[in-house]
């Protein structure tokens, strides 16, 4: 299975609140709310990291989680942020100058 | 305001957290507009290094939102480092200007940066009144030009259309040319006085019946029925609930580093080229009195019909003479609102009815 690397787009503007990651999208001011979950593998999106390594150690080492159940809520959710355009999706690591 | 926005900002006041921060980081213009509530005497101005570490300090008291205004804050050289620095932090950045500085250099790199929003003021649709409103010739087509490139870039841009006694009625007109513009259009009809303590500008607001007009124009207000509903009667239980956001999420920074509650709330709450921002925002006596205030403390205003709905800004309360008193504009704001002069105010509102 190939994985997947994420990066956090740059036309975004974000912020941790009471727990939760506050995001908002330049582009339509859309306005998204993480919950804690989502916040973990939003915060290590650093484009370098597999999405795999990312659920194990932000997500599966920190919440009671079904690692396989996790990463297929973190597919999802990286399907949803990506087609919102406020999270980068790639098949191989995705630098900062890309 | 979309529900989750408000909700977010409601969760921000109950934290504590300044989620919000206007900067204005010059008071000088290169317009002179005749309502202007600044006299444009520089008091100072931090430098971009000093606002890149005040920016640091925002980012970790966890503010989102930062409006860069002033003055003109374009007249600043470091003006685009500046809000480089800022959206490097991540924050979402409104800039408010007057766009006569701005050409396609400046809209591409103000496209480049991902900023929010850049709000720009039109006081007319009609060249001669917008420029004796700012008291320059030909700054309309220069502003009129810039809201052109930038929205060519896919820049976004909101027309502020601060109502004048000088372009009373003019609303209708700006709001077209907002659509053609692609722009989106708001308007702002609340003339307030100088920080100086100088009353004369309010004689410039447009008059009641204009503004009763605007109160009840759906373009402006949505739905006008919801809008213009007769108050609530006090409910006691509602009392203890936080007023405004000013002190709560909110809070202004004038270019010299002073800190307020909020831009029309002449109250100094310390320096931050002399404190840590987070020192003055949590412990500052100041601005722990303008957050305690709750409505059971407005011995004018729990007794007043129109309590439970009222815009009331303690900013400009204060500026009227009592951070507990009312802010007489905005009851008149409520009068053209609901069609019905508040009662039980021991304060004759002497505005009421015009």
């Amino acid at each position: 299975m190939t994985d997947k690397f994420i990066a956090r787009s740059t036309e975004i503007a974000a912020r941790l609140l009471g727990g939760e990651m506050i995001i908002m999208s330049a582009a339509d001011s859309r306005l998204i709310t993480l919950n804690e979950q989502a916040t973990c593998i939003w915060q290590a999106a650093d484009g370098v990291t597999p999405l795999r390594g990312i659920v194990d150690r932000a997500v599966c080492d920190v919440f009671d989680v079904e690692p396989e159940v996790a990463y297929r809520d973190a597919e999802t959710f990286v399907s949803e942020l990506a087609a919102q355009g406020v999270l980068r999706v790639s098949d191989s690591p995705i630098l900062p100058a890309e | 305001m979309s529900a989750l926005l408000h909700e977010v900002m409601n969760r921000a006041r109950r934290l504590g957290v300044p989620f919000d921060v206007h900067l204005d980081v010059t008071y000088r213009c290169n317009e002179r507009c005749v309502h202007c509530y600044l006299n444009h005497e520089s008091p100072g101005e931090m430098s971009a290094l000093e606002y890149r570490g005040l920016l640091d300090q925002l980012a970790a008291a966890g503010a989102f939102f930062v409006t860069f205004s002033g003055g003109e804050p374009l007249l600043r050289p470091d003006i685009f480092e500046i809000l480089a620095d800022a959206r490097a932090r991540s924050f979402s950045v409104k800039l408010k200007t007057n766009a006569t500085r701005i050409g396609p250099a400046e809209a591409d790199r103000i496209r480049s940066l991902s900023l929010q929003e850049v709000h720009v003021s039109i006081y007319s649709h009609r060249a001669e009144t917008h420029d004796a409103v700012t008291g320059i010739p030909g700054s309309f087509e220069r502003t009129i030009q810039a809201i052109r490139l930038l929205r060519e870039r896919g820049q976004g841009v909101v027309m502020v259309h601060i109502v004048t006694r000088l372009a009373s009625g003019h609303h209708s007109g700006v709001r077209a040319l907002a659509g053609e513009l692609d722009a989106r259009f708001l308007l702002d009809p609340t003339i307030t006085p100088k920080l100086d303590g100088d009353f004369s500008t309010r004689g410039l607001n447009v008059p009641s019946a204009e503004l009763v007009r605007i109160m009840n124009t759906p373009e402006y207000v949505g739905d006008v029925r919801e809008f213009c509903a007769p108050p609530e009667p006090p409910d006691p239980s509602s009392f203890d609930t936080i007023l405004c956001g000013a002190g709560h999420s909110h809070c202004y920074i004038a270019p010299d580093g002073e800190v307020f509650p909020c831009v029309q709330f002449p109250y100094s709450c310390g320096n931050v080229r002399r404190e840590n921002f987070l020192e003055i925002w949590r412990n500052s006596a100041a601005m722990n009195e303008v957050r305690s205030v709750r409505l059971r403390d407005l011995p004018a205003c729990v007794r007043c019909s129109h309590a439970a709905s009222c815009s009331r800004c303690p900013g400009l309360a204060l500026m009227d003479g009592d951070l507990r008193g009312p802010s007489l504009q905005d009851c008149e704001k409520s009068w053209a609102r609901t069609s019905l002069v508040p009662t039980g105010c021991p304060i004759p509102l002497p505005m009421l009815p015009r």
